[in-house]
């Protein structure tokens, strides 16, 4: 059984940015990716990041991808990227097991793991919701921006926060028409430069709209949607007809931590954080020493959060193993108070309440 | 189906694959994951569900959700979304659950 120092599993914003931290203290880290290419979701990110210059605001994710691989490569003794590599368990003495290709299967044993697996599209309930032609929002965002290739022609976005209208709109700049946003909320969730983008392009967004029901046998060909009461209840009379051959749902994200769940960490649902979350100190590090959390794995936010994270979590999970870097405290310090900007003003009041309930 | 032309990204697409779906001959490019070269050429019916049959096509495209799976080259249960085209691939519909050959 091959052993390691430190497992990150995930390669994404989190997960990047904790292999660096851990590598520049001096622990030796294996990153494991479940897909072909490390990178997660800022590879399909066409557009610029706000937040501030140490979670590279003003370039775009997909850049901000290159940028740490860029500085990865600099550890390049120190990190070692596996690909096309699952970690499928988790189990008691920190054993991991991993799924490479579709035939490899062994174990790896783990002195500290950082869990950075990030999240996954909710769906949405209504009749004919599993047709062809309905698809998560972030995978048209990748079959378009990574892979170049079209959904469909006409395109209505469930969903009016900062994914829906992004997403609607980079549509839009891949040459498909959008007929509408929708969104069973009263008001637009997004951010109002993104929304107004949108506005400006001749896009209805419908909010306390939702869809009734797809149409379609083999694909999507239609959807109805109709309005919606103060209790997300249906009005009957208020259905509208949209000729579609593609439904992107955009109704959030939920945490992807069963691997946390399934080695024992002590786990709660936090609705502020879009789900079940583990409970962890400050530091990142959940109630089994050692084992740390990092990026929307630990509830729902923002990539430049995840970043922030992630360099918190490596720092503290390579102390832990005997790193000690001279600067350890202003560098833990600094992450913090990063992340603590990233979390002010009303726009983060739920992600502080959330933070406050899973706080060990 | 393919974006030809684009104001912020330029598609550099690898060499070109051939590939069947359900035996028929299919081309796409080195880079690519099979569920995106099946969408560029029109193909969005992916697999049939295990109890009731029903179309399935991809949703998450980051191999968590299982609704791209297909048989590939014999082998059933594969994640298309995450799966990179090889020249000479035989890809199928895949209908429930799939069988071990």
């Amino acid at each position: 059984m091959r052993e390691v120092e430190l497992l990150i599993i995930g390669s994404g914003p989190a997960g990047l940015c904790a292999a660096i931290s851990a590598a520049s203290s001096g622990a030796k880290v294996l990153v494991l990716e479940r897909s072909f290419r490390p990178g997660g979701q800022l590879i399909k990110q066409t557009h610029m990041f706000f937040g501030s210059e140490s979670q590279y605001a003003s370039h775009r994710g997909v850049d901000i991808a290159g940028i740490l691989l860029k500085k990865v490569e600099e550890f390049g003794d120190r990190i070692e990227i596996m690909l096309n590599a699952t970690a499928v368990g988790f189990y008691e003495d920190n054993v991991v097991t991993v799924l490479k290709g579709e035939k490899e299967y062994f174990k790896i044993k783990a002195k500290s793991v950082i869990c950075a697996t990030g999240a996954y599209e909710k769906s949405l309930a209504f009749p004919n919701n599993d047709l062809p032609g309905i698809y998560g929002a972030g995978a048209v965002q990748t079959l378009m921006n990574v892979y170049g290739v079209r959904p469909g022609n006409r395109v209505l976005m469930v969903g009016a926060g900062n994914i829906g209208v992004i997403v609607s709109y980079q549509l839009m700049q891949a040459g498909i028409e959008v007929v509408a946003v929708l969104d069973a909320a009263p008001r637009i969730g997004a951010y109002l430069v993104h929304a107004s983008k949108l506005a400006r392009m001749g896009v209805p967004i419908l909010t306390s709209h939702t869809v009734k029901e797809a149409i379609g046998t083999d694909c999507l060909e239609a959807a109805i949607v109709c309005e919606v009461d103060d209790r997300f209840r249906p009005i009957p009379g208020t259905e509208k007809r949209y000729d579609v051959d593609v439904m992107c749902i955009s109704v959030g994200l939920s945490p992807l931590n069963e691997l946390l769940a399934m080695r024992g960490v002590e786990m709660k649902y936090v609705a502020q954080l879009s789900g079940y979350v583990p409970m962890r100190t400050e530091n990142c590090e959940t109630c089994i020493p050692g084992i740390f959390v990092a990026g929307d794995a630990s509830g729902i936010e923002e990539a430049s959060s995840a970043m922030a994270e992630g360099y918190l979590a490596g720092l503290c999970a390579a102390a832990k193993l005997g790193h000690v870097p001279a600067d350890f405290e202003q560098r833990r310090e600094a992450y913090l108070k990063q992340l603590n900007d990233l979390r002010s003003g009303p726009v983060g009041d739920r992600i502080r309440a959330g933070m406050k309930i899973s706080q060990l | 189906m393919r974006i030809t032309e684009h104001p912020i990204l330029t598609f550099e697409r690898g060499k070109e694959l051939n590939f069947t779906f359900n035996g028929q001959p299919m081309k796409g490019f080195e880079g690519e994951t099979i569920a995106a070269a099946l969408h560029a050429a029109g193909v969005k019916v992916l697999a049939k569900s295990p109890e009731l049959h029903r179309p399935r096509g991809f949703y998450c495209a980051i191999g968590n959700c299982a609704s791209c799976q297909m048989v590939v080259d014999g082998e059933p249960n594969v994640r298309t979304c995450i799966t990179l085209l090889r020249e000479g691939m035989r890809v199928e519909t895949q209908d429930g659950k799939g069988k071990i050959e």
